[in-house]
């Protein structure tokens, strides 16, 4: 039951077949089974999903019409607030932690009854690509227990690739669900800015930050989007208007007449072997099913990294001011009548670890007086510059195409000493976050050299993101008939049974 | 070397000013979030996750605060920018829960006002223009209370105490441009510039403005440049400037202090400075030498302030009356006195009796009633004359009767006294207590007879063309009737019972 679609368990449970209490307990025995080594949980809340899930049967049984995804369990980032239930955005500044309000996203997952089964790790604050800057140790990928599930949100990407849950909620600043989703074999989405609340979201840089559905297929990942997204007014930046009919889109498939750009600036050079090829075979795969393919040019798009390594930091070093020992989290220090500042300064050092840090620091840097126009300003010039690349791409494109990572998932390690070979990684994903635009990344297959997954990406305008999951459907289905079998059939048993 | 007095500083020195206002604003809700903002509540029971900084709270801007800000903008001049935006400044402070302030920066959404206003002086009414650079949204910071240690300063204290309720309360920061050319006149003109202020915007119903409680604040920038003199001096800030009186204060003892040093050769630190409301003279602050890097940026979380150019409208034609010229209009209408005038004025009973005037009522006989009899009820009760169960329809109607005759001053007011009391409308009092003037001739007349007997050398002297003395006659009457006779009918029904007519 656990490696089925989330519709065809919800289908399992419209029919009788099954109720949410098993499903939620079958999937707490798989993470009790595979979660030591796999390591995607930072925290179980077995009790209060059952608890959920026994509500949702019985409302289910007393004849209640319920939404498509009630009973169906899930893994959360444990970047969203949750009333109770232990938060600490990866961090150690936050242990123990306990939330007294609900994030939106986690609202209306209640609302909507899905089972929320646990917190799942990720990047200290979701700064990094590897899942490895987590205060609590890394995360490691389920194809191969050696490497990163890349990050920032490595763990709920990891549980569902692992089948430790049909579902997870992530969130994308520069890259953090569609990085770990192709580097897992699953299907992850970064939403339109604004189309998703942040309310409740621990803020990294709030002008780029969005959560997003992860799923193993392409329609159980547009029927969580549904779920999540909509306007909230306790969110200024939402947006107030109808959530894409993504659903339809996922279930449409059609890219008959649909023209495809791809992006010049994303490819080639950098790429690893394997994933171009797997790029190259999906484009023809579109092309076969009456896509049009189209080239093009995103000049600025060379300035994305340097842009966004100016203004998420920036934010985040005001952002993540308020963790301060002063009202919750961590305090040390105070000891001997020591200062509030001095308790502040040595919570904060204890607290923090090295990539928060130096991210704080740059970001502080960045607008100092005297610097702010020379990087704060310059980036937000690229940005709009960015921004414009896409918007003349647009005319010629209905969505946007590229390689969603530049290599496959890279071993523990590997990188953590070289910050600018790991940031190199999300100069694919980063473009769509400082445009405030949608992407989708699936998988395109397994790279020859390393048989490892490669991400497809499928960037659309804003407010578009049907677009996303109408192409990402139909490259799913056909690439499934090719292959025969779902990808994830190819991933490695892990310690538990498969 | 002792101090300089005053008179010897302005005759050597210039002093420029520049004031910042800091205006709480009287929303029922906090600045970002739905929080009360109740002066006085139990600490910390006006706060959620918004205002407390929570991981993951987001900050929603209070409409109402935006608009009385506007209404603040227009009122004081100001062109309201059509494109405005909060940003964030940083900085670190355990009151303070996100460790930043929201605020607005390098655009703010009200710039480029002023405030006409005038003081007396021996040499006649002088107006004075302050400019206003800008006017600003923001929100208030918590409040800490500092234990043990000597001074209540964070400095020394054994341990502090920290209250949430005020973080996010709306704030609105007013800020002049510097203020030259007010010579020796700079404190009063300080002082009447936060009083004018302090009209204006109670005019609006956008703050309480009460100095005491901080919902009006005011730090006075001052510095000293040599008469004739165009370069700026070195300027202090003093804050914690709690009264109008204060104001004046402080900024005399400023002008004294930096004369001293500057006469000394010394220079003046540029720093913030406290008010010290006991000795009037100001202590220093944390010195600003190495002015603090704040790294505003625009805050990401909040989308610009784009109102429309036909709300500013309607908001602009709902604007009041500005308070200086509104008295200056009801003391030509009225035909007050000064010193009516300021007494209507300290007694906080203009809006009152001007409404009772619209209601009918004549303007003296309104303003001595209200300043008069229904102030020394409200003062022996210590409480407002608002605060009293008598209205300015119910004095509108009492000025009718006594101008009709059927009340006499001295019933009118055991009316008041029976309103207040609760027993009704002025005419339901009359009804109830069976107040009546006396009209009946007959037994006016058996009144006079008595009191003519009563007081016979008095009368005579009457009746032998010594008129005043008939007003002891009048008054004896008139107690015989218990007051409720008509005083001049008495007199001229005795004069002529004493053929005198």
């Amino acid at each position: 039951m656990i490696r089925k679609s989330a519709v065809e368990m919800a289908g399992a449970l419209a029919k009788g077949e099954t109720t949410s209490v098993e499903l939620t307990q079958a999937h707490l025995d798989r993470i009790t089974a595979v979660d030591g080594q796999v390591k995607a949980f930072l925290h179980v809340d077995a009790e209060g999903a059952l608890a959920q899930a026994k509500s949702v049967d019985a409302r289910r049984k007393s004849g209640e019409k319920l939404s498509p995804l009630a009973g169906i369990p899930l893994a959360l980032k444990d970047v969203l607030a949750q009333k109770g239930v232990p938060t600490t955005a990866g961090s150690k500044i936050l242990e123990g932690w306990r939330p007294p309000y609900d994030s939106t996203v986690v609202s209306k997952l209640k609302d909507a009854g899905v089972v929320i089964m646990g917190k799942t790790n990720m990047d200290e604050f979701a700064m990094g690509s590897s899942t490895e800057n987590s205060g609590y140790g890394p995360t490691f990928n389920p194809w191969d227990l050696t490497r990163t599930p890349g990050g920032s949100s490595g763990g709920s990407a990891a549980a569902v690739s692992s089948f430790e849950a049909p579902l997870a909620i992530g969130s994308d600043t520069g890259g953090s669900i569609r990085q770990p989703a192709a580097l897992t074999g699953i299907v992850g989405v970064r939403p339109t800015y604004g189309a998703v609340s942040r309310f409740g979201l621990i803020a990294y840089s709030s002008s780029l930050d969005q959560a997003g559905p992860f799923g193993r297929t392409v329609l159980d990942t547009a029927l969580l989007h549904e779920v999540m997204a909509g306007h909230d007014p306790k969110d200024a930046t939402s947006i107030n208007a109808p959530v894409p009919a993504v659903v339809a889109g996922a279930k449409s498939g059609d890219v008959k007449g649909m023209k495809i750009g791809v992006i010049k600036q994303l490819q080639g050079e950098g790429y690893q072997k394997g994933v171009q090829a797997r790029f190259d075979e999906s484009l023809q795969v579109l092309a076969s099913l009456g896509a049009e393919i189209v080239e093009v040019d995103c000049p600025s798009f060379e300035y994305a990294l340097a842009a966004y390594y100016l203004i998420a930091p920036s934010e985040c070093s005001s952002n993540l001011a308020r963790f301060d020992a002063m009202r919750y989290g961590l305090r040390t220090g105070d000891v001997n009548g020591a200062s509030a500042e001095a308790v502040m300064s040595a919570t904060r050092d204890a607290g923090f670890g090295r990539e928060v840090k130096r991210r704080i620091i740059l970001g502080t840097y960045a607008l100092s007086s005297g610097y702010y126009d020379a990087y704060y300003g310059s980036a937000q010039k690229i940005r709009t510059l960015i921004i414009q690349d896409y918007a003349k791409a647009f005319t010629k494109a209905d969505v946007l195409v590229s390689p969603t990572a530049p290599t496959t998932a890279y071993k523990i390690g590997e990188k953590v000493d070289d910050p600018m070979a790991m940031y190199l990684g999300d100069v694919a994903t980063i473009p769509v976050n400082l445009a405030g635009i949608c992407g989708m990344s699936l998988p395109a297959g397994l790279a020859e050299e390393d048989n490892l997954p490669v991400g497809f990406q499928i960037m659309a305008p804003a407010m578009q993101d049907h677009r996303l999951y109408q192409a990402g459907a139909a490259l799913e289905a056909a690439l499934l008939s090719k292959w025969g079998a779902p990808i994830l059939d190819k991933a490695p048993a892990l310690g538990g049974s498969k | 070397m002792a101090l300089p007095t005053y008179e010897e500083v302005i005759a050597k020195w210039d002093p420029v000013l520049g004031l910042e206002v800091h205006v709480e604003l009287n929303t029922h809700s906090k600045m970002f979030c739905s929080c009360a903002t109740e002066f006085g509540a139990e600490p910390n029971t006006q706060t959620c996750p918004v205002c407390l900084a929570l991981p993951g709270a987001l900050p929603v801007v209070n409409e109402k605060a935006i608009e009385s800000t506007i209404l603040i903008g227009l009122a004081l001049n100001c062109k309201i920018a059509p494109y405005s935006r909060f940003a964030r400044k940083n900085y670190f402070y355990p009151d303070m829960p996100k460790n930043f302030q929201i605020s607005q920066y390098d655009e703010p959404i009200c710039f480029d006002g002023f405030v006409d206003v005038e003081i007396e002086t021996e040499e006649g009414t002088k107006q004075f223009r302050i400019e206003i650079e800008r006017v600003h949204m923001e929100e208030d910071t918590g409040k800490s209370l500092h234990v043990g240690g000597a001074t209540g300063r964070i400095h020394g204290a054994d341990y502090s105490l920290l209250d949430y309720n005020r973080a996010g309360i709306p704030l609105v920061e007013i800020v002049t441009k510097i203020v030259p050319g007010t010579g020796k006149y700079a404190p009063e003109v300080a002082k009447s510039y936060v009083a004018e202020l302090r009209d204006i915007l109670r005019g609006l119903k956008v703050s309480d403005v009460k100095m005491e409680q901080g919902s009006l604040r005011c730090d006075a920038n001052v510095s000293l440049k040599p008469i004739g003199s165009d370069v700026l001096g070195t300027r202090s800030e003093t804050k914690n400037v709690n009264s109008l009186r204060s104001v004046e204060r402080a900024i005399r003892g400023e002008m004294i202090r930096h004369a001293e040093l500057l006469n000394d050769g010394k220079k003046v630190k540029q720093e913030t400075r406290h008010f010290q409301e006991d000795t009037g003279l100001t202590r220093s602050g944390r010195s600003k030498e190495q002015a603090e890097d704040y790294r505003y940026f625009p805050d990401p979380d909040l989308v610009p302030v784009t109102p429309a150019a036909a709300w500013i409208e309607e908001l602009r034609a709902t604007l009041p009356e500005r308070p200086s010229l509104r008295r200056k209009r009801i003391k030509e209408e009225w035909n007050v006195p000064d010193k009516e005038m300021e007494a209507m004025i300290n007694a906080d009973v203009l809006d009152i009796v001007e409404e009772t005037v619209l209601l009918g009522a004549d303007p003296t006989k309104a303003r001595t009633w209200w300043l008069g009899e229904i102030s020394r009820i409200a003062n022996d009760k210590n409480v407002g004359v608002a605060d009293l169960a008598i209205t300015p329809a119910d004095v509108a109607e009492l000025v009718a009767l006594v101008a009709a005759g059927e009340l006499t001053d001295k019933l009118a007011r055991q009316v008041v006294e029976g309103v207040i009391a609760g027993e009704g409308k002025p005419s339901e009092v009359v009804a109830k207590r069976g107040i009546k003037v006396v009209n009946d001739d007959g037994a006016l007349m058996a009144a006079i007879e008595k009191v003519c007997a009563e007081q016979a050398e008095t009368a005579e002297k009457v009746r032998g063309g010594h008129l005043p003395a008939a007003g002891a006659l009048i008054g004896a009457v008139m107690k015989e009737t218990k007051g409720q006779a008509d005083a001049a009918r008495v007199r001229e029904l005795l004069l002529g019972h004493l053929g005198v007519s």
